[in-house]
């Protein structure tokens, strides 16, 4: 990790609007900050819509980039998610190639440990979901990948706070698990 | 009531009767201009706006409509009024070129917090995104130069984003709206309304302040011993001049204007250092690099003002006060900060301030004897005087001769370049808003369009646009909409045949290779504004100099001054560009 550059996950709760999120998204490039995921659906209520935007950048970047947000008229929220204990998660799509047999085996005991579902199969492919932290996604791919794999769509993150209000970070995730 | 008759209640009780049971699209809107209060527009016609154009006929007694010649001048017509005035400007312009000519003005708005509404036209619905005749994405287009935008689809929005609209121009740090309106939504009937938003924007207001945070901030201030007020265009949009002069005069604290916070503190006052920044004054750019204390009223510490921003204010702890957080730590990350309006805070301080004894502000006072005496000296040491020549006009000779025979009460709204930083270094300012100037975006041709703008916010003041003959060239087409409404539109042209700031930076930056910035070849500028209707008149000499302006000044109409300044006169002080104070050239 380098330091003045780290991951940062901000939410975004904006108006369920044509053109809000072209507005983040463009404060974004026009101000020079990264989007390295964005994920958007909506809220409880359909009026507005969370966006969940994965951004790198030190401190004052982040201070930054919270308030150049908060100043769009239909944006109610923003949250460095990352500055408070958090969950967060992103889902998976991953396209292997795997004969029957012990290929097959293989991909099942990695689904087993992972977690994962075999969500389609054909006599060449399968087609699995994975959720969960970025880092088991990007292992689990890892793992797959001495084995064929084809094509991978990943969500990007969502991210809520924690309902406790201390901190677990020192364990990430381990009691959120599943 | 149902729904209907609720909805009519709410559009019927405005200026005019309704001609037919139901408002088409276009009657909304004009509708809702008047209702917020909107008796001047600027614009220019075309297909995708006709509907509008048709009920501003119909409502012509209610609001007037200025007709310019290209859709850059409306916006900054609209700027020039709402500048001179505080309220939002609005402009008018059909789709695709029309909306495109608008964004320059629109950014220019958008730099500097001004208020508009600007209005722009759309290709019909059925047709939006067909690359049909005069379509561009004006929503996408203006997206990061606006400070809020609509695509209004549904002519049942239309009344309610009016409204919030011009809520939003105006509130909290203000900016341009543009609500981009599609050709059939403003010829559909609407048989009622509907409410847009439904929350309060979160760009309200900060009309309320931290006791406590300014406790500190004034605790800060009495125990300086070097401290400076470094004010923006902040004190001039919360209309906080008055507050500021009040503060200095209870404290006796230095004050240094930005460029965009001239006339938010009177030049003339003792405690004034003069503008400081890239073209500010020794005063001012050596006091900041001593001061100990920075109190940042109403400002963003624009890269034209630090210059090197490690360097600016080095010994200083910093206080930042502004309306937007986001201002906060963008450029220079301060010590302590509050986030309010100029208006507020410094009414809260004076509030707080009553409450300490008057020995402990007389004790701050007299603490700081020293800092004064140094300040005078610095003053007296490189002052801002100009040199004169009985050969050529000096253009600071030029920008003192205006301000004499104005008594100094004019307003003076002007282009960007050296007449810019000229005028801003030479024509003490005493009021706030009599100073009108592109800062942020640097727009040239900004002058003469936002000086008619203004002339017609403010009928009974002198307005001056102070031009160079570069700038007037991108926008002079517009004095003829000074001659259409009888404007008694005055332009000095600064004229000294080149594009003047960027031959400056050629000569002292690039080995004098002037490249691409000979104006000598342009037209007779006596004879345009004649072809114009206008009162042309030209000074070459020193001597003939104010008795020139002084004529077309009388003029009742419009008036076009040429005035042949000596061609490579440079702006000093400078820093240049990056550099910290310390490298001030002086002349």
């Amino acid at each position: 990790m380098v330091i003045g550059n780290t991951r940062h996950t901000i939410s975004i709760t904006v108006a369920n609007e044509a053109g809000e999120l072209s507005r983040i998204v463009g404060l974004f490039s026009a101000r020079g900050y990264v989007v390295e995921t964005i994920s958007v659906g909506k809220t409880l209520e359909p009026k507005w819509s969370r966006a969940t935007i994965v951004t790198r950048g030190d401190e004052r970047t982040i201070e930054q980039i919270v308030k150049q947000c908060g100043r769009l008229a239909r944006v109610r929220e923003v949250k460095a998610v990352t500055s408070e204990p958090h969950i967060e998660r992103e889902m998976a799509l991953i396209d292997v190639s795997v004969t029957a047999g012990a290929e097959r085996q293989d991909v099942m005991s990695l689904v087993d440990i992972f977690r994962a579902k075999v969500v389609d199969i054909s006599h060449e492919r399968m087609i699995l979901e994975l959720s969960g932290t970025r880092d088991k996604v990007d292992t689990f791919i890892e793992m797959l990948k001495p084995l064929k794999v084809n094509d991978v769509t990943r969500s990007g993150c969502v991210a809520i706070n924690r309902l406790s209000p201390f901190d677990r970070s020192e364990e990430p995730n381990k009691s959120s698990e599943e | 009531m149902t729904e209907v008759a609720q909805a009519r209640a709410a559009v019927t009780p405005l200026a005019a009767p309704l001609s037919s049971a139901a408002p088409r699209g276009a009657e909304i809107i004009v509708r809702g201009l008047i209702r917020n209060g909107v008796d001047t527009i600027f614009g220019l016609p075309g297909g995708a706006v006709l509907h509008i154009y048709d009920e501003l006929w119909r409502f012509r007694d209610e609001i007037t409509h200025y007709l310019v010649r290209h859709e850059q001048g409306a916006v900054h017509a609209a700027e020039g009024y709402a500048r001179a005035t505080g309220k939002v400007g609005v402009a008018l312009v059909t789709s695709g070129p029309g909306a495109t000519n608008a964004v320059t003005g629109i950014a220019t708005a958008y730099m500097d917090s001004i208020p508009l509404v600007v209005i722009t036209g759309q290709v019909p619905t059925s047709t939006i995104g067909t690359d049909a005749f005069q379509e561009v994405d004006t929503f996408g287009m203006t997206l990061p130069i606006v400070k809020h935008s609509y695509l209004v689809k549904d002519v049942r929005m239309l009344d309610s984003v009016i409204d919030e609209a011009f809520r939003i121009a105006i509130s909290g740090k203000p900016g341009p709206v543009v609500i981009d309106i599609p050709k059939d939504v403003t010829a559909a009937v609407c048989d009622w309304t509907k409410a847009v938003g439904g929350d309060e924007p979160s760009a309200n207001s900060h009309q309320f302040v931290d006791h406590d945070r300014i406790g500190t901030v004034i605790e800060k201030l009495l125990a300086a011993e070097r401290p400076v007020l470094y004010v923006g265009g902040g004190i001039v949009t919360a209309d906080a001049a008055d507050d500021l002069t009040h503060l200095v005069d209870i404290l006796n604290v230095p004050v240094t204007p930005t460029l965009m916070g001239l006339g938010g503190f009177p030049s003339a006052h003792p405690a004034c250092l003069g503008m400081l920044g890239m073209h500010g004054t020794y005063t001012a750019n050596t006091a900041i690099s001593e001061c100990d204390l920075l109190l940042a009223i109403g400002v963003r510490f624009d890269d034209r003002v630090t210059g090197k921003i490690a360097t600016f204010a080095p010994n200083a702890e910093i206080i930042h006060i502004d309306i937007d957080p986001s201002n906060i730590g963008k450029n220079k990350q301060p010590h302590f900060s509050v986030v309010a309006d100029a208006r507020t805070a410094l009414r809260a301080i004076i509030e707080c301030l009553s409450e300490k004894g008057e020995g402990v502000i007389a004790a701050s006072i007299e603490r700081r004897e020293d800092w004064r005496r140094k300040i005078e000296g610095w003053k007296a040491a490189a002052p801002m005087n100009c040199e004169h020549s009985n050969d050529e006009i000096k253009p600071q000779a030029l920008i003192e001769a205006l301000h004499r025979v104005t008594g100094g009460d004019a307003i003076i709204v002007t282009d960007v370049g050296q007449h810019q930083m000229w005028a801003a270094q030479f024509y003490p300012f005493k009021y706030s808003r009599q100073w009108i100037t592109s800062g942020g975006l640097g727009t040239m041709g900004f002058g003469l369009p936002a000086a008619i703008g203004a002339q017609l916010a403010r009928p009974e003041a002198q307005v001056i646009a102070v031009v160079g003959d570069g700038g007037f060239q991108m926008t002079n087409q517009e004095i003829i909409t000074a001659i259409q409404y009888g404007i008694p539109l005055k332009v000095v042209i600064m004229n000294n045949g080149y594009l003047g700031m960027v031959r400056q930076w050629q000569e002292m930056f690039y080995d004098r290779a002037y490249s691409e910035v000979d104006l000598s070849i342009s037209p007779d500028f006596v004879k345009l504004a004649e072809a114009y209707g206008a009162l042309g008149l030209r000074a070459t000499r020193p001597a003939d100099l104010e008795g020139v302006l002084r004529e077309g000044l009388a003029h009742p109409g419009v008036t076009i001054f040429d005035i042949v300044v000596s061609k490579e006169e440079n702006v000093f002080p400078i820093i240049p560009p990056g550099q910290d104070s310390l490298r001030m050239i002086l002349k």
